[in-house]
């Protein structure tokens, strides 16, 4: 008899969508995270491990093929893996750290466009000009009434991070961010 | 939009990313069996409350999650300094010089 279970990731926005001229609005698809705490005796063993140099400045990542390393706090980062879990890195490493696989607790959002920084911007008070918040930059801070961990990929693409039980309300408030700008710029 | 500096996350962010903490610098005492019930209502209870210039706890909780301590002035509101957890109390009189300075230069 088997007696492997099998379940089917439930994605809690589905394929959700919005478009406007100027700005995207896209859930994405599963991904891999990963929640670690590790001392700074131990960063250089662990960024070996993930084949991703762990980045120690403040609001900076760190990119390696499919996965990225996001800096949220001294002695924590978060590991996004679009194609393989980071944890299955983790299992053999002889270090003193705190790694917990929270693929399914959070759930992304991709906004995208010439306005996808002010849209951003309507729920997240943090300066999103290029200067203080070039490529590859990332925090955790808040959207609205809830925390969110914001990457920027590329100029104008911002990875948005939430807990899956707020992505609705985060999915609404940047599409509703995103219709109003769209057409503030549009006049 | 009040603006605080978070020590260790090196730069200005917006204060709803913050928590605050309660007064900073209280020790609590290595011997808490030899406490008085008085002195440890002191400790537990009892706070200065200022009105002027205040060392308090903050928490950068929607941001890197670190606490760290502040002198602020509970007047003004206006944060005389900030800095990390276990570092000792600035100077107060050069902070409050630094800041009539800087409001005499504007
Ligand atoms: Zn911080």
């Amino acid at each position: 008899m088997d007696n492997s279970v099998k379940l089917r990731r439930s994605l809690p926005l589905a394929e959700k969508a919005f478009g406007a001229s100027g700005v995207s609005v896209t859930s994405m698809g599963a991904g891999y995270r990963c929640s670690l705490r590790v001392g700074a005796d131990d960063v250089a063993a662990l960024s070996q491990a993930l084949g991703v140099d762990l980045p120690q400045t403040p609001k900076t990542s760190a990119r390696s093929a499919s996965r990225i390393a996001m800096w949220l706090g001294p002695d924590e980062w978060s590991i996004y893996d679009s194609k393989n879990n980071p944890i299955d890195d983790l299992k053999n490493v002889d270090v003193a750290c705190a790694g917990v696989d929270v693929s399914h607790r959070n759930t992304a959002i991709e906004v995208s466009g010439s306005l996808a920084a002010g849209v951003i911007n309507a729920g997240c008070p943090q300066d999103l000009s290029l200067e203080v918040f070039p490529v590859g930059a990332c925090s955790r801070t808040i959207l609205g009434k809830v925390e969110i961990v914001l990457c920027r990929t590329k100029a104008d693409i911002f990875h948005v991070e939430c807990w899956r039980s707020f992505s609705p309300y985060v999915f609404e408030f940047l599409s509703t961010a995103a219709k109003e700008q769209s057409a503030l710029a549009a006049r | 939009m009040l603006l605080i500096h978070c020590p260790y996350c090196a730069e200005e962010r917006p204060e709803t990313e913050f928590a605050h903490a309660g007064e900073a610098h209280i020790e609590r005492s290595t011997e808490m069996n030899a406490l008085t019930d008085e002195g440890f209502s002191k400790f537990f209870f009892y706070r200065d409350n200022t009105k002027g210039t205040t060392f308090e706890r903050w928490r950068h909780i929607h941001g890197c999650g670190r606490y760290f301590n502040a002198a602020r002035d509970t007047v003004s509101d206006k944060f005389l300094t900030t800095y990390k957890a276990g570092e000792p109390k600035p100077d107060l009189s050069k902070l409050v010089d630094d800041q009539t300075n800087a409001g005499a230069k504007s």
